[in-house]
C-alpha cells in the first residue's frame, strides 16, 4: 500500500533538484519516475512512496553538501543502506530525497592489534567479518540478512542477529560512528576507547532509524574466532515444547553462542534451497550452538543434550564439522525469504517477550492464524526471546495484506502485555510507528520528540518514522485503548 | 511481491511465466551482494532486485525508456543472484522476457543496432568468423582495443588432432559451437581423444553449429530458436541412433542447450525434442565424473611435475547448471594443485558479447578476477568456457586454457 505519510512538507523539487546536480555528477542524481521507482520500498514492500529525488554520493563532502541543501530548502531526506531492512525505515517520503550510501563500501581500516575495524556505512555486514579473517576476528553481530546488509543500516537499526545472546546487538560491538547532521556538519559519537567522555550519544545513534544523523563511518570492534564451534539440532513433536526447552536451557546457566528455533512451516520452506537436512517431520527444531576451546565445547554440549533431552525433544543431532554446522545455520539465516517460495508475500514480525512465556505466545500465534486465516511460519532467536513470526499473505488478494497487518498488531500487543516490546531488532520505522502507542505513553513519546527536536528541529531527517506524532497516538489509543502497561519511564 | 500485469502480456505465456517468477520475489536484496554490477556500481537499478523492479514496471504498462534499457543492458545474465535468492527467483528467464518486451518498445540507435546485428550475424558463422580473426591479427595494431583484445595475437593453440581411428560402441556427440573452433581447437580434440582413452567415441554433427545463445541475447530471440531447431534436427538422427549423450565443452554453450526444452515448450513441432535434447546434454565435467571409475587409474600411471593452476568456474558453469566442486576434484585427481581464488562466484566480465558492448564494466571485472585468481601464484590459469578463456586471456601473461586439456596431457 502506498503510505500516507502524515508529515508533509511544500517542497520546489526543480529547486532542490539544481541544487543536487551542482553538488554531483548527472548519473548520480535520480530524478526520473521510471528509475524512482525501484527505490520505493525496502525489504518491506507492503508499504511504498516514491521519493522526488535520489542521490547516490561518494564522498562525506558530497553528504554534507547534500544535508546542507535540504537543510535549506527544507526539504526531508531519507537514508538508505542496502535496503534489506524489515520496517520500512528506508521507505522513501514523497516530499522528499532519499539518500543512498551503497557507494562507500571502503573497508578503511582492520586493526588486529586493537582488534578494530574502521568501515564506511556501505561495506556489508559480511564483508567485515571476511576482511577480518585472515587475523583470526570477526564481527560479531550476524543478522540473518548479513551477506547484504551493511554496516550503516545495522547502526541505525541497532541490528541484532543469532549470535547477539552472547555477544551483544549493533550497540555493544560499535566504538564510535561518524556522521553529518541534517544541517550538513559533521559530528562523531563515541571514542576508540571503551567509553567517551560526556553522556553516551553513542547508545542514542545505534537504533536512532536515521532520524538523527547520515552515518558515514563506524568503527567497529571484532572478536576473535572461537577455536570451535559446535550445533546442536534438537527436534521436538510440540512447538510448545520446544519454547519451554528454551527457558530451560537458560535456566541451567547456559549461555548458547546462538539459540534459535524454527517451527515445521519454516524448516519445509528452507530444506529444498540449503538441503541442511533437517527433519521435516518434527514441529519445531531448535539450533544451540557452543563455542570455545574444543575441552569447553565438548563439556557445554554434553550439558546442553542433557537439558534439551530432559525438555522432551524427540532426537538431538550434533554438527561434526564446520562445514555442517554452516550448513545447518544456513536453513536459519535464509528462513526469512526462503518462505516466499511458500507464499507470494509475507509480513516479518519482530516483538520480544520473557523467555518463559515463549510457549504461551506460540500458542496464541496458532489460534490467531486461526482467527486471520493466515498461514504463519515461527523463526525465532528463541534465546533472547525475539520472535519472528512470518505472516503469509498475497497482496494480489484484496484484503490480505489489512488482515495480515491486523494479524501483527496483535501479536505484538500481546508481546507489550506478556512484558515484552514491539521491536527487538529491525526498529519501528513505518511499520510500527502507530504501535509506539501501545507500548510508550504520551508522556514518552512526547521526550523522544524532543531528543529528536534536538538533533533535527525542522524534523528532516526520516519524517514519519520511529516516534509517531502525537495525533498518530492520540488516534490509535482511541480506537485500541491505551498503552497496555505503564510502567515507569523508560529513559 | 504484489504484482497487476498489463493487458498486452497478462494473457500470454510470457505474461504467465513473468506473473509467476514475480511472485516469487519478496525483495530481500539478498542477490545484491553477490551481483557484479551493483558492487561496482552501488545503485539499485543495477542489482538484480532493481532490474526485477524495472522489468515489472514495464509488464504493468508504465512508461519505459532507454533508461530500463542501459540498466538491463548492464546485467551480465551471470545468475550470480539466482545462486544466491533463497525464494527461487528465476531471474534469467524474467531478463528474457524483459529484454524481449523492451526491445519491442525502446528501439536502439542505429550504431549500436549496426554493432549488434555484426556480432550477431558473423560470430555464429565460422566462415565468416574464422577468416575475420585470421585478418584480424594482420590489422591488429589499426583496431580499436575493444576488438584486438578480442584477436587471439599468434594462430590458435596447436592442436593434436582428433584420434585417428575410434570406433566404440558407446558414442556421444559433441557441439562443435560457433567461436571455439577458430579460437581453441584443441577443446574438442583433447576432448575426443581423452574420451576415446576410456572407450567413447565422440563426433560433431557438420550441421549442427551455434547453440543459439549468441542471437538470444543480442535481442534476436526468434533468430536464436532457429539456430536451436537447426541443432535439434542436426542432432536428432544420431539421438534416433542411440548416442548417450551431447557432451559440452563450453559451459556457456551448456547452460543454454540445457534450455532448450524451456525456451521450445511453447512450439508444437519442437516441444517433445527439445526436451529430449536438454536431458541428453552434459558438459564433459559431467560426463567425467561419471567415468572417473575408469579415469582415475590412467590418471596415476605417469609421474608429473607438481603444477599449481588456478580454476575460474564460468558462471555458466557454477551458476547456470550449477556444476560445483566437480572440475576441482577432477584436476586435483590429475596431481594439479588448485590456488585458492576469492570471490569465486564473481563474473570475470566475459558474459558473452558483454565484453564488446559494455567495455568499461567488463574491464573492470576482469582487472579483478585476474587479480583474485593470480593472487596464489598460479603457473596458469584454467576454465571451461571459450568466451572466459579468451576473455581472460586478453588481459594475463600467463596462458588461459581449458581444463580439459590438462586432464588430457596427463593421462
Amino acid at each position: 500500500m502506498a503510505f500516507a505519510n502524515d508529515v508533509r512538507f511544500p517542497v520546489d523539487r526543480r529547486e532542490i533538484l539544481g541544487r543536487l546536480q551542482a553538488i554531483l555528477p548527472r548519473h548520480l542524481v535520480l530524478a526520473e519516475e521510471e528509475e524512482l521507482r525501484p527505490y520505493e520500498c525496502d525489504g518491506l514492500t507492503a508499504y511504498r512512496a516514491l521519493p522526488l529525488i535520489v542521490v547516490l554520493p561518494e564522498t562525506e563532502t558530497q553528504v554534507g553538501a547534500i544535508l546542507k541543501a535540504c537543510h535549506e530548502l527544507k526539504v526531508p531526506l531519507v537514508p538508505r543502506g542496502a535496503a534489506t531492512g524489515l520496517s520500512g525505515g528506508a521507505m522513501p517520503h514523497e516530499d522528499g530525497v532519499v539518500l543512498s550510501l551503497a557507494r562507500f563500501k571502503k573497508i578503511l581500516k582492520i586493526d588486529p592489534l586493537s582488534r578494530t575495524a574502521v568501515v564506511q556505512p556501505g561495506v556489508r555486514n559480511l564483508a567485515v567479518s571476511e576482511a577480518a579473517a585472515p587475523y583470526g576476528l570477526y564481527y560479531a553481530p550476524d543478522p540473518s540478512s548479513q551477506i547484504a546488509c551493511t554496516i550503516g543500516g545495522n547502526v541505525a537499526e541497532n541490528s541484532g542477529g543469532v549470535h547477539c545472546l552472547k555477544y551483544g546487538l549493533t550497540v555493544h560491538n560499535v566504538l564510535k560512528v561518524r556522521g553529518f547532521t541534517i544541517n550538513g556538519e559533521a559530528v562523531e559519537f563515541g571514542a576508540e576507547a571503551l567509553d567517551a567522555a560526556g553522556l553516551d550519544l553513542l547508545a542514542i545513534i545505534n537504533g536512532s532509524e536515521g532520524l538523527l544523523a547520515v552515518i558515514t563511518e563506524v568503527t567497529v570492534k571484532l572478536t576473535p574466532k572461537p577455536e570451535l564451534a559446535q550445533v546442536v539440532l534438537a527436534y521436538f513433536d510440540d512447538v510448545q515444547k520446544a519454547g519451554n526447552a528454551v527457558a530451560d536451557v537458560i535456566a541451567a546457566g547456559i549461555i548458547p553462542g546462538g539459540l534459535e528455533m524454527m517451527d515445521k512451516p519454516a524448516t519445509h520452506a528452507v530444506e529444498p534451497y540449503v538441503k541442511a537436512g533437517y527433519d521435516l517431520d518434527a514441529e519445531a527444531v531448535l539450533l544451540c550452538e557452543s563455542d570455545g576451546t574444543p575441552v569447553e565445547v565438548a563439556e557445554e554440549i554434553e550439558r546442553m543434550k542433557a537439558v534439551l533431552e530432559k525438555s522432551g525433544a524427540t532426537s538431538l543431532v550434533v554438527s561434526q564439522n564446520e562445514a555442517e554446522r554452516l550448513r545447518f545455520w544456513a536453513g536459519r539465516k535464509a528462513a526469512f525469504p526462503a518462505v516466499g517460495r511458500i507464499t507470494p508475500d509475507y509480513l516479518c514480525m519482530d516483538g520480544t517477550i520473557p523467555r518463559k512465556r515463549l510457549a504461551e505466545m506460540l500458542e496464541a500465534i496458532a489460534d490467531l492464524s486461526v482467527k486471520y486465516g493466515l498461514r504463519c511460519a515461527n523463526v525465532f532467536h528463541a534465546g533472547d526471546g525475539n520472535l519472528h513470526p512470518l505472516i503469509m499473505y498475497d497482496a494480489n488478494q484484496p484484503g490480505e495484506l489489512e488482515r495480515a497487518t491486523a494479524f501483527g498488531s496483535e501479536i505484538l500487543e500481546l508481546s507489550v502485555k506478556l512484558g515484552g516490546t514491539i521491536t527487538g531488532e529491525h526498529g519501528v520505522g513505518v511499520e510500527k510507528v502507530d504501535l509506539m502507542a501501545a507500548q510508550f505513553t504520551p508522556a514518552e513519546i512526547s521526550a523522544f520528540h524532543r531528543l529528536k527536536a534536538a538533533f533535527d528541529e525542522k524534523g528532516l531527517l526520516n519524517p514519519g518514522k520511529g516516534i509517531p506524532t502525537l495525533a498518530r497516538c492520540r488516534e490509535y489509543t482511541q480506537t485500541r485503548g491505551a498503552a497496555a502497561v505503564t510502567p515507569p519511564p523508560r529513559f | 511481491m504484489q504484482t497487476n500485469l498489463a493487458d498486452f502480456i497478462k494473457d500470454t505465456p510470457d505474461g504467465r511465466e513473468a506473473d509467476a517468477i514475480l511472485r516469487t520475489c519478496v525483495h530481500c536484496g539478498f542477490c545484491t551482494a553477490t551481483c557484479p554490477t551493483y558492487q561496482l556500481l552501488g545503485d539499485e537499478l543495477d542489482g538484480p532486485r532493481g532490474r526485477i523492479y524495472l522489468i515489472k514496471q514495464m509488464l504493468e504498462g508504465k512508461p519505459v525508456t532507454e533508461k530500463t534499457q542501459l540498466h538491463l543492458d548492464r546485467c551480465l545474465t551471470c545468475r550470480s543472484c539466482e545462486t544466491t535468492c533463497p525464494s527461487g527467483v528465476k531471474y534469467h528467464r524474467l531478463l528474457d522476457i524483459g529484454r524481449k518486451v523492451l526491445n519491442e518498445r525502446v528501439p536502439r540507435p542505429l550504431a549500436q543496432r549496426l554493432v549488434r546485428t555484426a556480432l550477431k550475424e558473423a560470430l555464429p558463422r565460422p566462415w565468416i568468423f574464422r577468416p575475420a580473426v585470421a585478418a584480424g591479427q594482420l590489422v591488429r595494431p589499426l583496431l580499436p582495443q575493444v576488438l584486438s583484445d578480442k584477436v587471439p595475437t599468434s594462430a590458435p593453440g596447436q592442436s593434436r588432432g582428433w584420434p585417428e581411428k575410434s570406433n566404440h560402441p558407446r558414442r556421444m556427440l559433441v557441439l562443435a559451437g560457433c567461436v571455439q573452433p577458430g579460437l581453441a581447437p584443441n577443446t574438442n580434440a583433447a576432448t575426443a581423444r581423452l574420451l576415446d582413452r576410456i572407450g567413447i567415441t565422440l563426433f560433431e554433427a557438420p550441421e549442427a553449429g551455434c547453440c543459439g545463445a549468441l542471437r538470444f541475447h543480442l535481442d534476436a530471440q526468434e533468430q536464436a530458436l532457429d539456430d536451436m531447431r537447426r541443432n535439434i534436427d542436426a542432432w536428432w538422427p544420431h539421438v534416433e541412433q542411440g548416442v548417450e549423450a551431447i557432451v559440452m565443452t563450453a559451459s556457456g554453450c551448456g547452460a543454454h542447450v540445457k534450455e532448450y526444452g524451456l525456451l521450445l515448450k511453447d512450439d508444437p513441432a519442437y516441444a517433445a525434442k527439445a526436451e529430449r535434447i536438454a536431458a541428453l546434454t552434459l558438459d564433459i565435467s559431467e560426463v567425467l565424473a561419471a567415468e572417473a571409475e575408469k579415469l582415475k587409474p590412467l590418471l596415476v600411471t605417469r609421474q608429473h611435475p607438481p603444477l599449481k593452476l588456478a580454476f575460474h568456474s564460468p558462471c555458466t558453469l557454477q551458476h547456470g547448471q550449477k556444476i560445483k566442486g566437480v572440475v576441482e576434484e577432477l584436476l586435483q585427481a590429475a596431481g594439479v594443485e588448485l590456488t585458492p581464488v576469492p570471490d569465486p562466484h564473481l563474473c570475470c566480465g566475459s558474459a558473452g558479447t558483454y565484453s564488446i558492448l559494455q567495455p568499461a564494466l567488463s574491464k573492470q571485472l576482469r582487472d579483478n578476477k585476474l587479480a583474485a585468481l593470480n593472487s596464489g601464484a598460479p603457473a596458469a590459469i584454467v576454465t571451461a568456457n571459450i568466451g572466459c578463456q579468451t576473455h581472460l586471456q586478453a588481459g594475463s601473461a600467463k596462458p588461459v586454457r581449458h581444463w580439459v586439456e590438462i586432464i588430457e596431457e596427463r593421462l
